[in-house]
């Protein structure tokens, strides 16, 4: 030994290490039953918090600090998987499909909110919950089903492109809204954030390249080295900032192009598989199983209306792009997962502790959709196609 | 000349997609990741692909070559007959190959596998005949004899390590 451990450290390591023996089992199942791990993830956390089948104590620390390590390492590839010209491009062709978005999608959460008497913020955040699909579910579902080169995938992604982008400015607005004060202070410190990640964006965009050469090291090791630096050095500011410590990484992953973020992007990839593993978990550990039941009729309620709302948003989109019926029907159906970043958005209600009913319904409202999305997607690929033009034969061709 | 639809898929790469004079619809994804993924679009839904192949870049160039019709992959293919359960086939060095900067007598393929190195090409050099001290160095391409399987083990052998 070449330290002395103590018995809490042992306790630590086997704590620690049977929490991601369970994510590692969860994750095989996830994958033979063909559905995403987030929820199973957040069930596993479900069972070791507070009230569960048993408690964690010594790793939950530990646990804790994994997790918000996780959220920027999420963000941070997240940014990674766009560059700026996209993000542009994407704003200007597909403003209006990013407006009937959020507007179909948030305001069910913040009615919500409203209807319960909750605090106006809680309603916001609720709203952001509802409104923000996930990514990492959808791309999945899209590569499962063969469906990326479809005609409706390109309105698909750029949905995702615009919540991303919305999220990036929301979530250092509630950051504000949540320090609380008078109205003149709120009103400052947001516009400061917003005037902050703004301008971090637009920096992002235009020297992205110079900033990649800089980080960028042919050895791997000293590109994790700098790369998991420099996110956790901007997110840190951001946080102090009251700008969000997410968004400040989601800002690092879109600066980073060409070389730095094809390697960043193998390098820290399994990072994020582990660190995001231990956020889903953390959320779920913060959750009191026995306030999950109460909760999962409003949950299943508020999840068919805003699978609705998103089938509706995929719809229209894709019929003003010149779509026709089953690809409408593809394109709202693969919207519909919410996962991720809805966790992310629960996580800042939860850690504030504004609304006690907030984390119970998030988690069932998530657990539903992270489930149902892939699976309601899956269903409408063959109904779609039945959807489609009578066959038209063409002689001589047969398939 | 055949017009190409180029589209931006954001967060994956890009699609290239074009019609054939047959009506059939075929395209190509350029993932971010380098990866490879040919589609070919349904004609009773042109908005929807029916089949999707995934690519590395080495198979997408092998397959770009085969389309093109390049005699070099002719050439190579003659060679690669089998004679009675016997074949021959070129295994590459890779940098990440546990046997890289290795010798020959190091991997003990004839013994493990019954496999034989005959060949090594380096560069546009061949070293025949190889004795068990010549090394492997790294972009070598080893040419091997033996059975079927024992081919498939001493691919496996040579491999990069799984990471």
């Amino acid at each position: 030994m070449i330290f002395a451990a103590s018995p809490g450290a042992a306790t630590l390591l086997v704590e620690l290490g049977a929490i991601l023996v369970a994510l590692a089992l969860l994750g095989r199942l996830a994958a033979r039953a063909g559905i995403p791990s987030i929820p199973l993830y957040l069930l596993a956390g479900l069972a070791v918090g507070e009230g569960g089948f048993f408690e964690l104590v010594t790793a939950r620390d530990f646990i804790e600090s994994a997790a918000q390590i996780g959220v920027i390492l999420l963000l941070l590839l997240l940014g990674l998987e766009y560059t700026g010209r996209e993000l542009t491009a994407a704003l200007r062709d597909h403003a209006p499909a990013g407006a009937v978005d959020l507007a179909l999608n948030f305001t069910p959460g913040l009615l919500l909110g409203v209807v319960l008497g909750w605090d106006f913020r809680a309603s916001l955040l609720l709203g952001g919950i509802t409104y923000i699909s996930s990514s990492g579910i959808i791309a999945k579902v899209l590569s499962d089903l063969g469906n990326t080169g479809n005609r409706e995938t390109p309105i698909v992604l750029a949905i995702l492109v615009t919540e991303d982008l919305v999220m990036a400015l929301y979530l250092p607005l509630m950051a504000g809204l949540l320090i609380g004060g008078d109205a003149i202070d709120v009103g400052l410190e947001v516009t400061i954030a917003v005037a902050a990640v703004m301008t971090a964006l637009v920096l992002a965009i235009k020297f992205g390249n110079r900033i990649s050469a800089i980080v960028f090291n042919r050895s791997d090791e000293n590109l994790l080295l700098s790369l998991l630096g420099v996110a956790l050095l901007v997110a840190g500011i951001a946080e102090h900032l009251q700008a969000s410590a997410a968004v400040g990484a989601f800002l690092v992953g879109i600066a980073l192009n060409g070389p730095a973020e094809h390697a960043a992007r193998n390098v820290l990839g399994p990072l994020k598989d582990l660190f995001a593993a231990m956020f889903f978990a953390f959320f779920g550990l913060q959750i009191n199983p026995a306030e999950l039941p109460p909760a999962l009729a409003l949950a299943l309620g508020l999840a068919v209306v805003t699978a609705a709302t998103k089938l509706a948003t995929g719809w229209w989109s894709a019929k003003q792009a010149g779509i026709s019926t089953p690809g409408r029907l593809r394109a709202g159906a693969t919207l519909i997962a919410r996962g991720e970043f809805s966790i992310v958005i629960a996580g800042i209600a939860v850690a504030e502790g504004i609304e006690p009913d907030l984390g119970p319904l998030a988690a069932a409202y998530v657990l539903i959709l992270a489930i149902g999305g892939p699976l309601i997607a899956r269903a409408a690929d063959p109904i779609a196609h039945r959807l489609g033009p009578r066959r038209k034969r063409i002689a001589g061709r047969s398939n | 000349m055949t017009q190409i639809n180029e589209t931006k898929l954001p967060g994956v790469g890009t699609l290239h997609d074009f019609e054939c004079q047959s009506g059939d619809r075929i395209g190509v994804i350029s993932h971010h990741s380098d990866r490879r993924e040919l589609v070919i679009y349904d004609p009773d839904d042109p908005d929807r692909v029916s089949e999707s192949v995934a690519m590395t870049p080495d198979e997408a160039r092998v397959l770009a070559d085969l389309l093109g019709g390049s005699t070099v992959t002719q050439r190579l293919d003659d060679l690669r007959q089998e004679i009675a359960g016997l074949a021959i086939d070129w295994l590459p060095i890779s940098p990440h190959s546990p046997y890289a900067d290795r010798t020959i007598g190091d991997t003990a393929l004839r013994s493990r596998t019954g496999v034989s190195i005959v060949a090594i090409v380096r560069g546009d050099r061949p070293l025949p005949a190889p004795g068990p001290e010549e090394t492997l160095l790294v972009d070598d391409t080893a040419v091997v004899v033996g059975t079927p399987a024992g081919i498939d083990a001493a691919a496996k052998l040579l491999a990069p390590n799984a990471p």
